[in-house]
């Protein structure tokens, strides 16, 4: 099979869209003339032009309440933030309109809108700069929420996305955006991975490893030493989409092999893993043989220090140590 | 009393009587649903949360989406009730909506705060001052993407002025060229924080447009008139040129910020309020014009105005009698694909307990 980085995959499946529905706009800071703060777009302005394509000042909430305001009327945004930690500026949008209008006008209303862009630590950014809030958009009903491992998930969850008449935000790392990966070609069909569909990465017998994004990569990586060094049969479930969430993957991982660590990018307080291990304690408690795990990010603000910030994330030695203590 | 050219401007001179005596209408028929709205508000049990009254401030609303044609949109902040009315929403789903029934516009969901009826252009309604600033772009930037000649009306208090998402969306409003235009209804006061003391201006407020190269004027609110005929070149502009314009119409609220407002009479003077009610009450003012115009008589003033309190009474008992929204109902209208029940919301989990 052809392969594709994890950017040109997010590219491709944004050329694919744009060219299904001429309603989809690609808009975003430096996503037209420069090509893309990171290149995902690099190339989409030359084939689409000015209306399809649209590059906007700096200025969140203005132009992703925009890109709402337009998906009301039937325009569908896909709205690049360059890094999802600048959500923060743009809140209120993605938030109380992008969220709520749905509900607010019982169901009159409709916001079909992709926000997208890379949320992860570990490029030595700094606090401002590393926020990964797939966790905290996850916990507000009305937002879907992905983040894809893997070029071949990149592209078909985006290209999901940008059907789905919901509010999607779509967490990607800028250090996966290299990273090589089979995906099918074109030629063979229309290539989309539904949201809510969790994958195993890796079968395995003696502990499940849930994770998304990027850990997902580490659990990998850990699951080949722990296999190699320990003997340890590790299972790599990646979730992929957050909500909706594949609760029945996960509760199907832990039935076989009853020992569960979660990698999850994300501060240990509340966010994604602490909500899977809720899900696994009340659906699966009696198939536990021992507490659920995690491997989070170490509580503290993204240090900046490139002696160091990697070991404040979750990677895979910190995996194969955990695993460990437990098997 | 502002000029009388204004009802000479071609705008104003192609209303026919009839048409006159629906704006007028419908000015009164928001303020007696108000006044109603207010007296049950005040009844234990029938409402809950917020009431922000528009009463005194209805010539802007009804003025201005008089104008408006089959392209053209609205949007507002959460003092919303006049412009659900005056886009044609009943008064049936807009107070069983303030009720929390089923039979609401927002089936319950929404409240006062929260009126919508995008069949009808009115896409709310929306409860964080200025959140609907870049929304209303949005709509604007929607019609020009789907060449459709059509402008956005997007509304806003004087004490949204100061908001971020306002300033970045007349930023992207000018540097765009997107037909939005805004209407900063100033009544003087920013909950309790009169304008002087909330915000720096040059001027006025909406002379801030010169800071992004876009077109403003202002606007005497008491007179129907002069709403429409400056309003009418804003929309025009935007419809031909798709420019944005800022119209800042001064106006005045007779009751509080909302009605949980304790202090309205504290920071502001009686003789203020009483002065306002007198000289430049907008259905007032429009009354006297209607009648020296030979439009209007007492006969029809008085049956227009019984029709009006009879109407929002009735809509009182609709209210009431609606049933109230099932603990079912709460889980519906957040997802447009589990509402619709596709392939894609079999998929996964939508919903945790």
């Amino acid at each position: 099979m052809r392969t594709l980085t994890y950017r040109e995959a997010l590219r491709e499946a944004m050329d694919e869209e744009l060219a299904r529905d001429e309603n989809v706009v690609i808009m975003g800071e430096e996503v037209a003339q420069y090509n893309g703060a990171y290149k995902v777009t690099e190339g989409l302005w030359a084939k689409w032009g000015d209306k399809r394509i649209v590059d906007t000042p700096i200025s969140e909430a203005g132009f992703i309440g925009m890109g709402i305001g337009a998906s009301m009327l039937g325009v569908r945004p896909v709205m690049e933030l360059m890094f999802w930690s600048f959500h923060s500026v743009a809140f209120d949008q993605l938030v109380n309109n992008a969220a709520c209008v749905r509900y607010m006008s019982g169901g009159l209303c409709s916001c079909p809108i992709v926000v997208r862009g890379p949320a992860n630590g570990g490029t030595n950014v700094g606090a401002t700069h590393s926020h990964i809030p797939e966790g905290m958009f996850a916990a507000f009903p009305g937002l879907k929420v992905c983040a894809p491992a893997t070029p071949a998930d990149a592209k078909g969850l985006l290209k999901a996305a940008i059907r789905d008449n919901d509010p999607v935000y779509f967490m990607e790392n800028t250090l996966l955006y290299g990273n090589v990966g089979e995906v099918p070609d074109p030629a063979d069909g229309d290539f989309v991975i539904p949201l809510g569909k969790a994958d195993i990465k890796r079968e395995g017998k003696d502990i499940s490893i849930i994770a998304h994004g990027r850990s997902v990569i580490h659990a990998l990586a850990a699951a080949e030493t722990l296999q190699a060094e320990h003997g340890i049969s590790a299972e790599v479930l990646d979730l992929r989409s957050i909500r909706p969430l594949d609760v029945d993957a996960i509760l199907a991982t832990v039935a076989k092999t009853h020992r569960v660590l979660l990698v999850d990018e994300s501060k240990p307080f509340g966010g994604v893993s602490a909500m899977v291990s809720h899900l696994i304690q009340e659906h699966a408690f009696d198939e536990l043989d021992g507490p659920i795990k995690r491997v989070c990010t170490i509580d503290a603000p993204a240090i900046y220090s490139p002696h160091i910030e990697n070991e404040q994330l979750p990677n895979p030695k910190r995996i194969v140590e955990k695993v460990l203590t437990m098997v | 009393m502002s000029d009388l050219n204004f009802a000479a401007s071609p705008i104003n001179q192609s209303l026919t009587i009839e048409r006159k005596i629906e704006l007028y209408t419908q000015m009164v028929r928001i303020r007696r649903f108000e006044q109603v709205a207010l007296a049950n508000y005040q009844k234990p049990g029938r409402m809950g949360g917020f009431l922000h009254l528009y009463i005194g401030q209805e010539s802007v609303a009804v003025g201005t989406l008089s104008l408006a044609g089959e392209h053209d949109h609205n949007i507002t902040a959460y003092r919303c009730h006049a412009h659900a009315l005056a886009s044609g929403m009943s008064m049936n789903e807009c107070m069983a909506e303030m009720f929390g029934k089923q039979t609401g516009c927002s089936k319950g969901k929404g409240g006062s705060m929260h009126f919508f009826a995008p069949d009808k252009n009115f896409w709310g309604g929306h409860g964080i001052v200025a959140g609907q600033t870049p929304l209303g772009l949005g709509l604007a930037y929607g019609l020009k993407y789907l060449g459709r000649e059509g402008c956005c009306l997007t509304y806003l208090g004087d004490g949204a002025v100061n908001q971020g998402s306002f300033h970045e969306s007349l930023n992207l409003a000018a540097l765009f060229e997107i037909p939005v235009v805004y209407i900063i209804e100033n009544n003087g006061y920013s909950m309790g924080t009169s304008q002087k003391r909330s915000s720096s201006y040059t001027g006025c407020l909406a002379q801030r447009a010169e800071g992004y190269a876009i077109e403003w004027d202002v606007v005497d609110g008491s007179d129907i008139y002069e709403v429409r005929a400056k309003t009418h070149i804003a929309m025009e502009r935007a419809r031909k040129e798709h420019k944005p314009t800022i119209l800042e119409i001064d106006t005045y609220r007779y009751y509080g910020h909302s009605v949980a407002d304790a202090n309205f009479k504290k920071y502001r003077t009686p003789e203020e309020i009483e002065n306002y009610k007198k000289n430049h009450d907008p259905i007032h003012v429009f009354r006297s014009r209607l009648v020296a115009e030979g439009v209007l008589n007492d006969e029809l003033i008085e049956s227009i105005n019984k029709s009006a309190k009879e109407e929002a009474d009735a809509s009182v008992v609709f209210a009431e009698e609606s049933p109230a929204p099932t603990i079912a109902d709460i889980s519906t209208d957040v997802y447009w694909e589990t509402d619709n029940q596709t392939e894609a919301s079999k998929i996964g989990h939508h919903f945790f307990a």
